[in-house]
């Protein structure tokens, strides 16, 4: 419509402005305290005991992991601000879960150089992809907890990735497996026009920004 | 909440659709690539955000259709599917 | 020339159906006709460029005199309250449609033996079957009509007056409530959520050749449309509507 048309008294409802985090919160994003869901596809709700998670790809040797053996691994207990690329960001969210890093060290990744990147793939057939330098030298997890409790359904329990240093789409939710290539793949919302790396601070949300 | 409660029709997607096609597609029919199904749009399950749309089979969860509108350009996956049947009569 | 184009309407009067309901009768210029069932886009627009955007059924019959929308308040929601509590008669709002082309009944009596219909609400899902039920009314239409109402109370009931009236000036009409929170004394009627019992009571049998529509919550959409297939519906005998959180 050509004019500018204003709803006389229409305000957002979701967004807080506390300007004492402004600092945190990046370009073009509001704060929120809610924690709104997205999902593309059904909510699967899975049973423990059938639970696994692997890393497969172009390498020598893979891992499968059950429930009970993911969780002897060590774990970190993580504060961070997530931010969506649907313009929300939350402050201060809690999680516990397996550093990358660690589910890593499990695979010899020796004379690999070429594997470059990451693909994570999701129940329902979610796929992102991450570059293998992000979640090796920055912070990603594979959590299991939010707020002190088990992750539910909605939020992508048992277990999902966080990788807080880039759009939330890039935080699988529902995660099943890893899959390291050498050559990069776009995922879900990758191919369909969003950014192939999404960093939030340079507000990359679509292919091209 | 439960996964159920995320979960719409294809019909709610009327006003997007109608935006990209010039015919009435909610009524439009559609072929799943993964199961065969014969549906309506209407008749998808829908999942729609602020990312953007996606219409699944009812039976399979296959994805038929996957729909963002970026910076005023629609992109339109529609792999999931095999066939569409447009109506050129009903608008 | 279908294309759906965004276009303004003024609220003309603004009435409380029930304490959380709220029907908006709209004036709108550039309105071509819709087909009962059918629904519409409403965007708002804030002074920083925020834009929420919700659909809504439409609550007027094609035949009625002005369009009109029945909007549910959900207390937290980011645009109902804004359309129950903040919008004023004259002033304007942004809407688009009609839209939709499955979820419609037109009352066709060329057809001889036209099929019984079965009308099953859940809440505020009871706004689309409304407007079927004034556009039978408003054409003469005599269609055997059933209509299964689902709501928490007898207050939350939508149109019950209206309806009752309808119902009481046509046999051809029944309406059946069942009330799953709260039940006035005295109440006979069903006080539970919809089952294979009461369907089995309520609803006409497939030898009918019925034709159901069903709108609400998606839980109770898709447990009446199940009950439905127990009792030999075909999916082509069900048309669903469903609405989630999303609608706020």
């Amino acid at each position: 419509m050509a004019e500018n048309f204003i709803s006389r008294g229409f305000v957002s409802k979701r967004r807080v402005d506390d300007a004492a985090h402004k600092e945190r919160i990046p370009p073009g994003q509001y704060e929120t305290r809610d924690f709104p869901v997205l999902s593309a596809g059904p909510t699967p709700q899975t049973q423990l005991d059938r639970w696994t998670f692997s890393i497969n790809g172009e390498i020598a040797e893979g891992l499968k992991l059950t429930w009970n053996e993911f969780l002897q691994l060590p774990s970190e207990s993580i504060t961070v601000d997530i931010h969506c690329v649907t313009k929300w960001t939350k402050l201060d969210t809690k999680w516990k879960g397996v550093a990358v890093e660690t589910l890593l060290e499990k695979i010899d990744l020796e004379g690999n150089a070429e594997i470059k990147h990451l693909i994570a793939y999701a129940k329902g057939g979610y796929t992102t992809n991450i570059p293998l330098t992000d979640v090796l030298n920055k912070n990603a997890w594979v959590v299991y907890e939010y707020d002190g409790k088990p992750l539910t359904p909605e939020h992508g329990g048992p277990a999902r990735l966080l990788v807080p240093h880039l759009y939330f789409w890039k935080s699988a939710k529902w995660i099943e497996s890893f899959k390291l290539v050498k050559e990069d793949r776009p995922g879900f919302w990758e191919s369909a026009g969003y950014h192939n790396y999404g960093d939030p601070w340079k507000e990359q949300r679509y292919a091209g920004d | 909440m439960n996964d159920n409660d995320l979960r719409l029709d294809g019909n709610a997607v009327g006003g997007l659709l109608g935006e990209i096609f010039q015919f009435e597609m909610t009524t439009a029919q559609t072929t799943c690539a993964g199961c065969g199904a014969i549906k309506t749009v209407a008749e998808l399950m829908l999942y729609r955000h602020g990312m953007g749309a996606i219409l699944r089979c009812a039976f399979c969860d296959q994805a038929l259709m996957r729909i963002t509108c970026i910076r005023g350009c629609y992109r339109l996956d529609l792999s999931g599917m095999s066939g569409l049947q447009v109506d050129a009569d009903v608008h | 020339m279908s294309q759906l184009k965004w276009q303004f309407t003024t609220l003309v009067e603004a009435k409380w159906e029930t304490p959380t309901v709220k029907t908006l009768v709209l004036d709108a210029p550039a309105w071509t006709g819709h087909k009962a069932g059918q629904h519409v886009d409403i965007r708002l627009t804030a002074e920083d460029g925020y834009q929420a955007q919700r659909s809504y059924s439409i609550a007027s019959a094609p035949d009625d005199k002005n369009l009109s929308l029945t909007v549910e308040r959900i207390e937290d929601g980011e645009v109902s309250p804004y359309l129950t509590d903040v919008l004023q008669t004259g002033e304007r709002l942004e809407l688009r449609g009609p839209i939709g082309g499955y979820f419609v009944w037109n009352s066709d009596q060329k057809k001889n033996n036209s099929q019984p219909l079965l009308l099953i609400a859940g809440g505020s899902g009871f706004v689309p079957l409304m407007a079927m039920i004034r556009h039978r009314a408003n054409v003469g239409d005599n269609t055997p009509t059933r209509v299964l109402y689902s709501a928490r109370s007898d207050e939350e009931i939508i149109n019950r007056e209206e309806l009752e009236e309808l119902a009481s000036k046509d046999s051809a009409l029944e309406i059946i409530y069942t009330l799953t929170r709260k039940q006035p004394k005295h109440w006979k009627g069903y006080h539970r959520r919809i089952d294979r019992q009461m369907i089995g009571e309520v609803a006409w049998t497939m030898k009918d050749n019925p034709l159901a529509f069903i709108c609400g919550p998606t839980a109770l959409v898709e447990s009446a449309a199940n009950l439905l297939q127990e009792i030999e519906y075909k999916s082509e005998n069900i048309k669903t509507e469903r609405f989630g959180p999303t609608g706020g």
